[in-house]
């Protein structure tokens, strides 16, 4: 599997982790990436503000040197390149005006063959859970994690559409492949506030609270995202929203592609954990500890289901050997009686050996005797010889008595 | 809003408008029936003084001047919770973004957000990517706000998450030109 890569300009600033972790994990599952060459900035949220041209125009550039590689997937891991470069995809694709337009303004062709791919998509849908879970060897058992989509990620659905608007799941399922447990939770898909923390704190701190709060009260310990301004507002300033609404929330927040890392093997440290200004490695340590009790533990489980499994197997080859079904008992039992009664002598001489204490032996024996010898020689034959022995005893103390 | 406005018969000219604004944003405002639904489910709308639902409203009635006035265009985060939940299929986020383009025009704005916008994208202008660094320093320039997020600076440094040179790419003067041909092809009419 092999993609055109579109890292945006925030995996060179303030997502250097998630450039960082985003390579490790193509390497990880065995996936290639041939960064673009000579990629422009996308224009984000500030040039579809201001010209709806310009903010079709930049990425459309980059569609066009994505073209020409000849790759039929661009992944663009940040969440807002990705939205705008699917928008301006949608407009190549659908509008021959548009398409003519932008062709005009770049002095370059489009083709429109060219798809961007969202690095949920890639891991849930096109490498897929079982393919990860394969890789894994340092599972995140114990994680209680919210996984946050936000908004570019599933919305427009017309534009996104590899995951549910409302309730996505993808994310949550590479994250129970790693093997945390995700919290349900309601702030899923609510906006963290986006540029507006930067530009209107009154208002955008507001949402970034809402959404830390919701993680947190749903039981979370820390949040996965896969948008670097999700990141950006969610740790670098969840101390700033700490201080104004005067609550501590501590929430530890990671990137998708860290935590696939991690759980592949990697140390804390190559995927950049350290860079988090919300201290992010105590709470993989705490996960570290629960996965090794769980494994201890269920290591344990499986030894004691084993020893009694054995137990259980030993048990019933000693009871076949010395008691077996009765059915087959009395089988024996009246196998023994019937010869007793065809050949008195020849079964005399199986439990006696001297021929003259034998012979008294057939003479003393009555259907009681031979009840009780055919029984005793079908469980245990010392038993039978030691009971014949006493009858044979007590007839010729009888004779000599008499 | 007063409970009661007084609605005057539409200009041509705010007619026009508002049939520029539609079709900017690809959507119909008259499929609007006003049910909230947009209202109901925005994460901003507890900040603005016309919540989603009463903006389509006063486009529905002419009012495109006090609609391109307020403060909720700018207060919109463009997040398309609206569109994807509107029974109507009303692209609210998109009319949102037409507003706010036109507002700008007007030289109606939000100097907050228009300063950030306007950093960003001579940023983009310039060196072809986003330099975050230059970016917020020249928005705290622009609004006065010189020691804004101050306490962040150091530690972002600090973490190798900014750069001390913005950079650049060899196609930067194609990026000017496209910047120069749209604004000179200008918008979609």
């Amino acid at each position: 599997m092999k993609f055109a890569y579109y890292p945006g300009c925030s995996a060179d600033g303030s997502a250097v982790e998630y450039g960082m972790s985003m390579e490790r994990t193509a390497k990880i599952l065995g996936f290639e990436m041939q960064e673009l060459q000579d990629w422009n900035c996308c224009g984000a949220t500030s040039a579809h503000n201001t010209d709806k041209l310009l903010s079709l125009a930049l990425p459309a550039r980059n569609l066009a040197i994505a073209e020409k590689t000849g790759l039929n997937n661009m992944l663009a891991p940040c969440a807002a390149c990705y939205s705008r470069h699917r928008i301006a995809e949608h407009v190549v694709k659908h509008d021959p005006e548009m398409k003519k337009k932008l062709e005009q303004v770049l002095d370059m062709e489009l083709e429109g063959t060219s798809e961007t791919v969202s690095i949920l998509d890639v891991l849930a849908n096109m490498i897929g859970t079982e393919a990860i879970k394969a890789k894994v060897t340092n599972p995140l058992t114990g994680m209680k994690a919210a996984s946050y989509y936000g908004c570019l990620l599933v919305r427009p659905v017309e534009h996104t559409g590899f995951d549910d608007p409302e309730d996505p799941q993808s994310m949550d399922q590479v994250m129970q492949a790693l093997g945390a447990e995700t919290v349900d939770w309601s702030h899923k898909t609510e906006c963290c506030g986006a540029a507006m923390v930067t530009s209107r704190p009154d208002v955008g701190n507001q949402m970034l609270y809402k959404v830390l709060k919701d993680a947190k009260d749903s039981g979370a310990e820390c949040i996965v995202t896969a948008c670097p301004l999700c990141m950006l507002n969610l740790d670098m300033r969840q101390a700033g929203v700490e201080k104004k609404f005067k609550e501590k929330i501590a929430l530890p927040v990671y990137y998708v592609t860290e935590l696939l890392a991690i759980a592949c093997g990697d140390a804390p440290s190559m995927v950049g954990i350290e860079k988090h200004f919300v201290e992010a490695g105590r709470y993989l340590d705490t996960v570290k500890v629960r996965a090794a009790e769980a494994k201890a533990a269920a290591e344990k489980a499986a030894q004691e289901a084993a020893a009694k499994a054995k137990e259980k197997t030993a048990k019933s080859g000693d009871t076949a050997k010395s008691a077996p079904t009765p059915e087959a008992e009395q089988k024996k039992i009246d196998a023994f009686i019937t010869a007793f009664g065809k050949n008195p002598d020849k079964m005399a001489a199986r439990l006696i050996e001297d021929p003259a204490r034998a012979e008294t032996l057939t003479v003393v024996l009555d259907d009681k005797k031979i009840a009780k010898l055919a029984q005793l020689m079908a469980s245990d034959m010392e038993k039978a010889k030691k009971a014949a022995d006493a009858f044979v005893t007590a007839e010729l103390n009888k004779r000599g008595n008499a | 809003m007063d409970l009661a406005v007084k609605l005057t018969p539409a200009t041509e000219k705010q007619r026009a408008l508002i049939s520029k604004v539609e079709k900017e944003a690809g959507t119909d405002i008259k499929l609007c029936y006003q049910c909230g639904k947009c209202t109901a489910g925005c994460p901003a709308a507890f900040a603005m003084d016309y919540p989603p639902r009463q903006i389509i409203r006063m486009l529905q009635l002419d009012m495109v001047d006090q609609a391109l006035s307020s403060e909720s265009i700018w207060i919109c985060a463009s997040c398309e919770t609206c569109s994807a939940r509107c029974p109507r299929g009303v692209d609210i986020a998109s009319l949102m973004d037409a507003m706010r383009r036109e507002a700008l025009q007007q030289g109606k704005t939000d100097k907050r957000v228009v300063a950030f916008n306007k950093a960003f994208l001579s940023n983009v202008k310039n060196f072809g990517r986003t330099y975050e660094a230059g970016l917020l320093l020249r928005y705290n320039l622009t609004t006065g706000q010189l020691f804004k997020d101050m306490e962040l600076g150091f530690p972002m440094m600090k973490r190798g998450k900014v750069g001390v040179f913005p950079e650049t790419i060899k196609g930067r003067s194609e990026v000017k030109k496209i910047f120069e041909r749209a604004e000179k092809l200008g918008g979609v009419e």
